[in-house]
């Protein structure tokens, strides 16, 4: 298995720094800029609000989660950030261009990943279809059939470009999809749920593709997800929705740190009582519990914290025999953000 | 618009070439009605028939039939595509929205311009006797129609999204088209309530021109309004789909 993440050899650091350079002088113009963006459904049972009104800003060159579960507003959002779906109200814009006014310059701009669709008609050919859409977005035969060459090894299908969709493995298919969201090159690329349905290796392995995107090219990404995991390893950012509306946004580091400290857990050779007595002491934890025979203290940082209790009890004569660091989940985030649980929510 | 209607057309028509039966399996039902229905029309008098000519007028029907049915089921393919996402990756392109319906229905007017061309000729052993630039004309006719009747289907599958109701919605709309418009036994045998629901119905109109100019009668009033009304559906259909394709898939 290939992995073209970070480390690529062929990539010089000077490309990273500059990169990095670029992206702080664009700061001042932002690769998506929504204001109130909503959208209301009429159904026959009335009006179904998917999403209240939604302000944020994408910097050029980020990877940003939109966290939630389903039926938050997630995939309505993205939708109509990609034109496929006209707002009811509000206004963004989508890479440099008005998303209302000049939507087909939009789409000229972006590229769209979609949910995993159906099993492809049988007819359906890799190579051909990747044509057909670098076509359709006015790219000439020529062009299209060069940057097929270039794109399929990058994505790990080369030698796929006769076979047919509905042959190949679901990790395949996402990777083509992908590649379908590429083919012209966009500057800012749109995922929704990009790894739902595939097994844990394909989705790391797909997770390596996505981050290459913004490593190697500077793609700037806007993703939908309700997986934890994957918006934990890939944001930079994330937008946690709710309801449709955004409940929170920030680092997923920074949302997790807002909500609780670092839960550190201890066994000890002696006493537990006392190894607590010395932990208050030298750590002043929020909390201090003792568990069968583990001493468990939430602290604001756990890194920092594990050296000093392993002093404080060594010197106390209580050797340290195990201990253990656990971060809050984004699971803990959802839940005092919303009241419920992300793996609880319900099917929509 | 020229080039992205060509790439979309020839996607959709190598998916099809590639999956040949359908254009088989949509001449068996006016093989059949050729086989098992017209010999009957041979013994009967009056409406149009005079015994030897049936066949004259009862092919032109078959092919009006052929349009209605096969234009009209259209859009179960764009259903299909929906679920594959072939939609929405064409639609999030800057691609005109009319390229888009227009490359597809094009593949559905060569087809049935192919199902036309052979029925017709199967239809010569029996004792079909077409006129040759009329029958022409007429297959032309028969395309135009096709066109906007298979972008009102496109756009009716992308409105309902499930076979479970687009079936009986096409079927429900089709047959009584089909009925209203004497496409098995010419209008003229209907009593005078039936014919005057038929004189709304645009079809009648295609047909009448049709069957005139099948046995080479080009130059009639019947063939140039016939032709009119074709034209003028077709227009209307296509440019109702395209809006509706423009429109939110929501």
């Amino acid at each position: 298995m290939c992995s073209p993440a970070s480390h690529t050899p062929n990539q010089p650091l000077d490309q990273l720094v500059k990169f990095d350079y670029f992206r702080r002088m664009t700061s001042a113009q932002p690769m998506i800029r929504s204001r109130g963006l909503a959208r209301t459904f009429t159904t026959k049972t009335g009006p179904v609000v998917a999403v209240k009104g939604v302000d944020f800003d994408v910097a050029d060159g980020e990877i940003v989660g939109l966290l939630g579960p389903n039926g938050a507003g997630k995939t309505t959002t993205l939708r109509m950030l990609t034109t496929l779906l006209t707002p009811t109200s509000g206004s963004a814009s989508v890479a440099g261009a008005d998303l209302i006014t000049k939507s087909r310059e939009v789409r000229r701009r972006i590229g769209y990943v979609a949910q995993i669709g159906a099993t492809p008609a049988p007819g359906t050919i890799l190579g051909e279809e990747l044509v057909t859409q670098g076509r359709l977005q006015g790219m000439s035969k020529s062009d299209a059939t060069a940057r097929l060459a270039q794109l399929l090894p990058s994505l790990d299908l080369s030698g796929f470009e006769r076979r047919a969709l509905s042959e190949m493995s679901g990790g395949q298919r996402r990777r083509f999809d992908i590649a379908l969201g590429l083919m012209h090159n966009p500057k800012l690329v749109f995922l929704d749920e990009p790894t739902t349905g595939l097994d844990p290796q394909s989705r790391a392995n797909l997770w390596d593709h996505i981050r290459s995107l913004r490593e190697d090219h500077g793609v700037t990404i806007m993703l939908t997800t309700h997986y934890l995991d994957e918006a934990d390893v890939l944001a930079d950012r994330l937008l946690v929705m709710d309801d449709g509306a955004i409940v929170a946004d920030d680092t997923p580091d920074a949302l997790k740190s807002r909500v609780s400290g670092d839960v550190v857990s201890v066994s000890v050779e002696g006493d537990l009582a006392v190894a607590e007595v010395v932990a208050k002491e030298a750590l002043e934890p929020r909390t201090s519990i003792i568990e069968g025979d583990r001493l468990v203290l939430t602290v604001d940082r756990g890194d920092t914290a594990v050296p000093t209790l392993l002093r404080a009890l060594d010197a106390a004569g209580l050797p340290l025999r195990s201990v253990q660091v656990n971060r809050p989940t984004l699971d803990d985030v959802f839940l005092t953000l919303t009241g419920r649980s992300l793996r609880e929510a319900p099917n929509d | 618009m020229l080039t992205e209607t060509w790439v979309v057309f020839a996607r959709q028509m190598k998916q099809q070439i590639r999956n040949p039966v359908w254009v088989f399996f949509g001449l068996t039902q006016p093989i059949l009605y050729l086989i098992l229905f017209g010999p009957l029309l041979k013994n009967i008098q009056g409406a149009g028939f005079d015994g030897k000519n049936s066949w004259n007028v009862f092919v032109p029907g078959l092919l009006l039939q052929l349009a209605i049915f096969g234009a009209g089921f259209a859009g179960f393919g764009i259903i299909q595509e929906l679920r594959e996402g072939v939609v929405d990756r064409q639609r999030v392109t800057p691609a005109h929205r009319s390229a888009l319906i227009m490359g597809r229905t094009l593949t559905n007017v060569v087809t049935i311009a192919v199902q036309a061309v052979l029925l017709t000729l199967v239809a010569l052993p029996f004792g079909t006797r077409p006129a040759l630039a009329g029958s022409i004309v007429a297959i032309i006719v028969i395309c135009v129609l096709s066109l906007g009747l298979a972008a009102a289907s496109y756009t009716m599958g992308l409105i309902l999204k499930d076979e479970d109701s687009f079936a009986p919605m096409v079927q429900g709309v089709s047959l009584p088209l089909l009925l209203l418009s004497g496409v098995l036994l010419p209008m003229a045998a209907a009593p005078t309530w039936l014919r005057h629901i038929s004189e709304v119905n645009p079809l009648t109109y295609i047909i009448d021109a049709v069957r005139k100019l099948f046995v080479g009668d080009v130059s009639s009033t019947t063939v140039v309004k016939g032709a009119i009304i074709g034209v003028a559906l077709t227009v209307f259909l296509g440019w109702w789909a395209t809006r509706r394709f423009q429109r939110d898939s929501a």
